[in-house]
């Protein structure tokens, strides 16, 4: 699986572009990182890939997943999943609950759907929390529970946009160690936006910098 | 690599069903809800210029006016209509802006907003109707004066239905002031009110000062749209005016509903004509709302340029929070006087309560409470559903548009709270009369949702745009589709403001007076048809009935709106004391 990125750029209405237009390829497996200052369009950048942008904003440019032109699609045909550093639990639902919102289509039968969820929670070290309120969660348990959530949507590609800048440094290694395993063992795409340095180096992969344009200053 | 290229933005990437939902919602608020309005003023209007076919009316011609004219009492009546309307309003203004800047950030929002909810809820009529009974010569203020002033029956004193209308803008001040308070709290939570306070004080204004040149000039652009909402409120109100107003003459939309109710059907002639004149009355005001406004900027402003930091403006906060409770705790005492009332027995002059205590006129549902309770219950629900409905699917139509919403789609919402009701009802009934629906229950709902929808969806719409738009994108990346999103995560989300936006609703409905009268053709009984109607007889007790069941709606709904969430999401702590202050 491949996630292309080619001539992609974005801006608000006649605004000049965030940033020069952007080319990459990020291949299965592997993470991507694009680092930079804050306020230069990192997230802008993910919410273009993944659909989400917000009103007033324009993109150009094209984005396929396996070869698939997908710039067209809504968001939730792209099969793009998305982690934020919040982990946007959905506050009404309990924590298994929120596993079984994201849980695939594909998995059928209630009792197949239950073990599915019961196993990513065991998974992500949270056996036995199925019906807790997210709101109760450690910061790091939260983390655990939302990479779990997008996992079981089984994306073709994930996005992370500063997904461990809410954790403190211990934390922060081992959720790293833990979202970077379950990447390359599912062979996915992941693009990382983030301004941690350390964030980059622990990917391996290919690191970009989105240093702002020069048409902006 | 770079194939193709292509433009996306975001508005045209939405997704046909979402444009096809945006038409529906549009269709919905101008086919029910504008256009009603508009051809009602039409058809009013006609009337009043001597078009109304159905009594045989044909000729154009200004004999209505001549007649309006002609009437008894119509130049006092104009003169009290403006006194009550326009005072209510500037005193309403001046006690909630003075109150707002003494009591902010000294009391918390969420328990202001606590103390506000049973005035807000309270419908008018029966505020009117508990202020009657505390005010009156053997009301509770004249009990408790008895031994002091020696009364030993009750004095020959005009306290309601006084000729200057003072009981009525006291009426009005106990619905009125609560509302705008609640509209300046919300507005002032827009504003850096503790930052502009501190550069103030240190550049030394006194904190009240600071108030008045700094804080309430940037609330009342928040505010005008609320402020004409009263004062279009004030000149037209019928239930209050017909319970504690002046009688003789009354207040013009007083002496219109009895020309409109008159047997004599010529009378609908001039009575249109001053349906007219009242739509006028309310416009004029508007002018003179936007006169003065510019008037107090530029004065403001060049008091501002002189820079006087001596005089404090405190004392004067403190008295129109004083104002503001009295008015308050006379409300409270009426609402009281409500229930007391209703179990009386035997209660005389001058004791402060019954000597003896019935649930008789609790017991007899059958001689018309409970009939008039089922109707009031139906159309709560009814209005409030629809009501709820539309507003839903045009918030999530400018979701789905990803739109900020237009000035003029603002200025729709508000436009049914601009107009006096009864300037457009009796023309309204016209058209029901042509296409059948006239004294029918479908009706009176179609007429009160007319304004049970503005104030469900000014409700929604902050909390609304306040949800996390983090949860509807996760849920997107999961391939949840629109629908899902909506009902999967924003609406059990956004429960709380829901059920507080429903409560509103079943407030409004059961309050209203002339959209039942109107449409349901008298046929309709609803407590708050009923408790009017009873107001100026003598029972008390069964008016004590009525008017406690009216007021005792309103306030079970808003216990549902506190409850339900609470019950629902009481395991859910992001839930819970989040948004949906009241």
């Amino acid at each position: 699986m491949t996630l292309e990125i080619a001539g992609l750029s974005v801006r608000y209405l006649n605004e000049p572009s965030l940033f020069a237009p952007l080319d990459l390829l990020v291949a299965g497996g592997e993470v991507a990182t694009v680092m930079g200052p804050s306020g230069v369009g990192k997230s802008t950048l993910l919410d273009a890939i993944g659909g989400h942008l917000a009103a007033g904003f324009t993109m150009t440019g094209s984005v396929r997943l396996d070869g698939f032109e997908i710039t067209h699609l809504p968001p939730e045909a792209r099969r793009i999943g998305l982690m934020f550093q919040d982990a946007a639990l959905f506050p009404h639902l309990s924590v298994g609950d929120n596993l079984a919102f994201g849980l695939a289509r594909e998995t059928r039968g209630r009792a197949a759907r239950r073990a599915a969820v019961e196993a990513a929670l065991e998974q992500a070290g949270l056996a036995g929390l199925y019906e807790r309120d997210p709101a109760t969660l450690s910061g790091g348990q939260r983390a655990r529970a939302a990479l779990m959530r997008t996992l079981l949507a089984d994306p073709k590609a994930v996005l992370l946009d500063e997904p461990f800048s809410r954790l403190d440094a211990a934390r922060r290694a081992e959720m790293r160690n833990f979202t970077f395993a379950h990447i390359r063992k599912r062979a996915i795409p992941a693009l990382m936006v983030t301004h941690d340095p350390a964030d980059g180096a622990a990917t391996g992969g290919p690191v970009l910098s989105l240093g702002g344009d020069p048409a902006k200053r | 690599m770079g194939a193709a290229l292509h433009a996306v933005s975001g508005v045209a990437s939405s997704s046909p069903p979402g444009r096809a939902l945006r038409l529906v919602v549009l269709l919905a608020v101008v086919g029910g809800v504008i256009l009603p309005i508009l051809a009602g003023l039409w058809a009013t209007a006609r009337a009043g210029f001597a078009i109304l076919p159905a009594i045989g009316a044909e000729t154009l011609s200004l004999e209505p006016w001549r007649m309006l004219a002609g009437l008894p009492g119509l130049g006092t009546s104009l003169k009290l209509t403006l006194l009550t309307g326009l005072g209510a309003t500037a005193l309403a203004l001046i006690l909630a802006g003075g109150t707002c800047a003494a009591v902010h950030g000294r009391m918390s929002i969420r328990a202001g907003g606590r103390m506000l909810t049973p005035f807000l809820a309270a419908p008018h009529a029966a505020v009117a109707i508990g202020l009657a009974f505390v005010l009156s010569p053997s009301g509770w203020i004249a009990r408790a004066l008895a031994p002091l002033a020696g009364w030993d029956r009750p004095p020959m004193l005009v306290t309601v239905n006084d000729p200057w209308g003072g009981a009525l803008i006291l009426g009005l001040l106990v619905k009125e002031v609560p509302f705008l308070l609640l509209v300046m709290l919300s507005a002032l939570s827009q504003i850096a009110v503790a930052r502009h306070i501190a550069v103030g004080r240190a550049l030394g204004y006194g904190r009240g000062i600071v108030w008045v040149k700094v804080i309430l000039p940037q609330v009342w652009p928040l505010v005008r749209l609320p402020v004409m909402v009263v004062l279009a409120y004030s000149l037209s109100v019928v239930d209050m005016a017909l319970i504690l107003g002046p009688s003789n003459p009354p207040t013009l939309a007083v002496m219109l509903l009895r020309l409109f109710s008159a047997p004599d059907t010529a009378m609908l002639l001039p009575a249109s004509a001053g349906a007219v004149l009242q739509g006028g009355l309310v416009a004029l005001s508007f002018g003179l709302l936007l006169l003065v406004e510019r008037g107090v900027k530029r004065i403001g402003l060049w008091w501002l340029r002189r820079g006087g930091r001596g005089l404090s403006a405190e004392p004067g906060l403190w008295l129109t929070t004083g104002v503001t409770a009295s008015v308050m705790v006379l409300g409270a005492l009426g609402m009281l006087a409500l229930l007391v009332w209703s179990l009386a027995w035997r209660w005389s002059w001058p004791g402060m309560l019954p000597e003896s205590w019935s649930l008789g006129a609790w017991t007899r549902p059958g001689t018309g409470w409970g009939r008039a309770l089922w109707h009031t219950v139906l159309l709560a629900f009814a209005t409030t559903g629809l009501a709820l409905a539309l507003a839903v699917a045009w918030l999530e139509g400018e979701d789905r548009a990803r739109m900020r919403r237009a000035r003029w789609a603002e200025a729709l919402i508000y436009l049914p709270l601009l107009v006096p009701q009864i300037a457009f009802l009796y023309g309204l009934n016209v058209l029901f009369l042509r296409i059948g629906i006239s004294g029918g229950m479908a009706a009176v709902i179609w007429a009160q949702a007319l304004f049970v929808f503005p104030y469900v969806m000014i409700a929604l719409s902050d909390p609304w745009r306040a949800l996390d738009p983090g949860l509807p994108r996760a849920a997107a990346a999961l391939g949840a589709g629109p629908w899902r999103r909506l009902w999967a995560v924003k609406l059990p989300v956004l429960l709380t403001p829901l059920m507080t936006a429903a409560a509103i609703g079943v407030a409004v409905s059961v309050a209203q007076y002339l959209p039942t009268l109107f449409m349901g053709a008298g046929r309709i009984a609803t407590l708050t048809t009923e408790a009017v109607t009873l107001a100026s007889s003598s029972d008390r007790r069964v008016t004590g009935v009525y008017a406690t069941l009216q007021a005792g709606l309103p306030f079970a709904a808003y216990a549902a709106a506190f409850l339900i969430p609470a019950l629902a999401h009481r395991n859910r702590r992001g839930l819970l004391g989040g948004e949906g202050a009241p």
